[in-house]
């Protein structure tokens, strides 16, 4: 059963929410959605849920018209960014509800209840309040009331979004089981983020959107190793991908007075507004790199991002470690510039280190 | 510090339960009072200051023919026709709400928001300017001096009340909620009924206590759109004064008139402290 796409347009006010987009997505799979907020990532999924109606564009599930199908009739399921449960239920009826709607017997529904309740960890809360729940816990209750429909279309916008650091590592972890379980069979698994980190680790096919355009449809790994213009770059990297305005001549890449030899899937790229594009994490510090001033030094967990500036050259490197810095500090860095990147001066992608176009 | 705070913790409770509570007792003690025992200089305790008679409270429900005003039939008829009133209101300005808050309206430059305030403009004007229209209305459709007319009228009077309470309130809960109904199955009925009204519970009691207090202590109306058939309880009450102004009856009036709002207050009060009406929705 296939759930079809066909140039879904959205433009509710002077801006595109969707601009024709189209998929075809097959049951059994985890498809993920990629993009910065306000890319159009959860119009999609209510689309998908039918509780947005296109302006244009079909949408067809098991040949049927979806479109001409209610949102209470679709047998979809959907888990929010926000924790979004029945706050006058307990946790029980919270998770029956969708059984109940469907007049289903009593103790079948007790049996589903207690399964989907065992499968996200909250076996012995039945009777608690929702109020009375951490956040991670009541975005398990409706993760559970998404998953004791057995609905063949499961939409996840940004569940883990609203979640500390430590509960979302968790949660990850119990998606990335749940999914590969085999609950996925039959079922159409969407899940949309901000999150390139969570985009890799879910490992399904991606899809990455802004505003409201379909960029890049692959594997997540080709996606990571080939995107195929900067603004995909940017978006599925965090922190976004550096991207510096040189020029190769002579087998060297230069700017800001710096020369550096070009690896050999660069050499041959010599054209006018080349942009090179290179990870935070593929720039290190070296004593006898090059020099850079610090605009700015954040440390988010256990990493050190590290603004530099030369000139009118802003980077941003990560290192795997705490490391103190004093603002207009100066410090040498080398560049991993076989893992670099070229794209055209329209933003298109000119070669990769991993073998995309010219590589 | 911490001794000093709870000092003045229950120091300004006691002030306050003084000041509350003592209008209450004073009107107690007076409906036990005739015209000596108020005329005669201050008096407080019964038995000892006065000797107590039930000469206020009789008067209040002996009839006419024989010196009294008999409340009885106007109390039921203001409870009657605030309680019709409040809750035809509560139900039609729910609904209005609901819509006003989910669905958006257009009619050339007129929007959600005007549709809202004009609801709410109703209670700016002043009632003078409404008396005329109403009794013009009232008449033209033979409804004056009659509880059905006067339900008309509180409608009119309630239900911007209801409406405002319950947009406000609608738009705080979360639109997912509803979206979540729909998803799981209901109908935008089913969703409304199973799911955003028993969310809304505390903002219905709300604006029904509102409706109920705005209802009952209406003068105005009650005393332009009625005459001789029908009449409420604040009008009635006004018609117990005379050359000699009876404190006693009065203050016994006071206090009949006032109860049913004291219940309604007991009754929120105590789903108040039960917590219910926060934290319903996060």
């Amino acid at each position: 059963m296939d759930l079809v796409a066909n140039n879904l347009s959205y433009k509710p006010d002077d801006q595109y929410h969707l601009n024709e987009v189209s998929f075809n997505f097959k049951e059994g799979n985890l498809y993920t959605i990629l993009g910065r907020t306000l890319s159009g990532k959860t119009t999609l999924l209510k689309t998908i849920a039918g509780l947005l109606t296109p302006d244009s564009g079909e949408i067809e599930f098991d040949g049927k018209n979806f479109l001409k199908i209610p949102v209470w009739e679709r047998n979809v399921a959907m888990v929010y960014q926000q924790f979004i449960n029945y706050p006058h239920l307990n946790v029980f009826e919270n998770i029956a509800f969708p059984l109940k709607q469907r007049k289903i017997d009593k103790s079948i529904i007790k049996e589903k209840v207690m399964d989907a309740l065992k499968s996200v960890g909250l076996l012995g809360y039945e009777n608690r309040k929702i109020q009375e729940l951490s956040g991670g816990q009541q975005q398990r209750v409706s993760l559970a009331r998404s998953l004791v429909k057995n609905a063949k279309i499961l939409l996840l916008d940004e569940p883990l979004v609203n979640l500390d650091y430590k509960l979302r590592e968790q949660l990850r972890e119990e998606f990335k089981n749940l999914f590969s379980k085999g609950l996925a069979d039959e079922t159409i698994l969407i899940y949309s983020t901000t999150d390139p980190r969570e985009t890799m680790e879910l490992n399904g096919e991606v899809i990455v959107l802004d505003e409201g355009k379909v960029l890049q449809v692959g594997p997540a790994k080709e996606i990571f190793e080939n995107p195929n213009s900067l603004k995909v770059a940017e978006i599925s990297n965090d922190p976004p991908m550096n991207i510096i305005e040189a020029k190769i001549s002579d087998n060297q890449i230069r700017f800001e007075g710096i020369d550096v030899e070009a690896p050999q899937h660069l050499s041959k790229l010599t054209e006018d507004g080349l942009k090179i594009g290179l990870r935070s994490s593929d720039i290190e510090l070296n004593e006898n790199g090059h020099e850079f001033e610090v605009e700015l030094a954040e440390i988010s967990g256990s990493e050190t991002l590290l603004h530099l500036k030369r000139g009118d050259t802003k980077i941003i490197v990560s290192i795997e470690e705490v490391l103190n810095f004093k603002i207009h500090d100066k410090v040498k860095i080398n560049f991993k510039i076989d893992r670099a990147y070229a794209f055209h001066a329209d933003g298109k992608l000119a070669s990769s280190p991993f073998g995309g176009l010219n590589g | 510090m911490n001794k000093l705070y709870i000092f003045l913790k229950y120091f300004f409770i006691v002030v306050w339960t003084v000041f509350v509570v003592a209008p209450f007792l004073w009107a107690l003690t007076t409906s036990f009072k005739d015209f000596q025992s108020v005329n005669g200089g201050v008096t407080y305790i019964p038995w000892v200051d006065f000797e107590p008679n039930l000469e206020g409270w009789k008067v209040l429900i002996k009839s006419p023919a024989k010196g009294g005003v008999d409340i009885i039939e106007p109390y039921f008829n203001s409870l009657f026709v605030t309680c019709t009133a409040s809750l035809i209101s509560i139900i039609l300005g729910t609904l209005s709400a609901y819509a006003l808050s989910r669905y958006t309206f257009k009619a050339g430059f007129v929007k959600n928001n005007d549709i809202t305030f004009f609801f709410i403009s109703q209670r700016i004007m002043p009632p003078i300017v409404l008396s005329i229209p109403f009794f013009l209305f009232l008449s033209s459709i033979n409804l004056l001096d009659s509880l059905t007319g006067l339900i008309v009228v509180y409608i009119v009077l309630l239900m911007p009340i209801a409406v405002w309470i319950m947009v406000d309130f609608f738009n705080k809960v979360p639109r997912e909620i509803d979206e979540t109904a729909l998803i799981d199955g209901c109908n935008p009925y089913q969703a409304f009924l199973k799911v955003v009204l028993p969310n809304s519970i505390p903002g219905l009691i709300v604006a029904g206590m509102f409706c109920i207090i705005f209802g009952w202590i209406d003068f105005f109306f009650a005393f332009i759109l009625t005459f001789t058939e029908v009449q409420l309880l604040p009008v009635k009450i006004v018609a117990l004064n005379s050359s000699v102004t009876p404190w006693w009856s009065l203050s016994a009036s006071a206090l009949v008139s006032v109860a049913p709002l004291i219940i309604v207050a007991f009754i929120v009060e105590r789903y108040l402290s039960k917590g219910n009406l926060s934290g319903a929705i996060k």
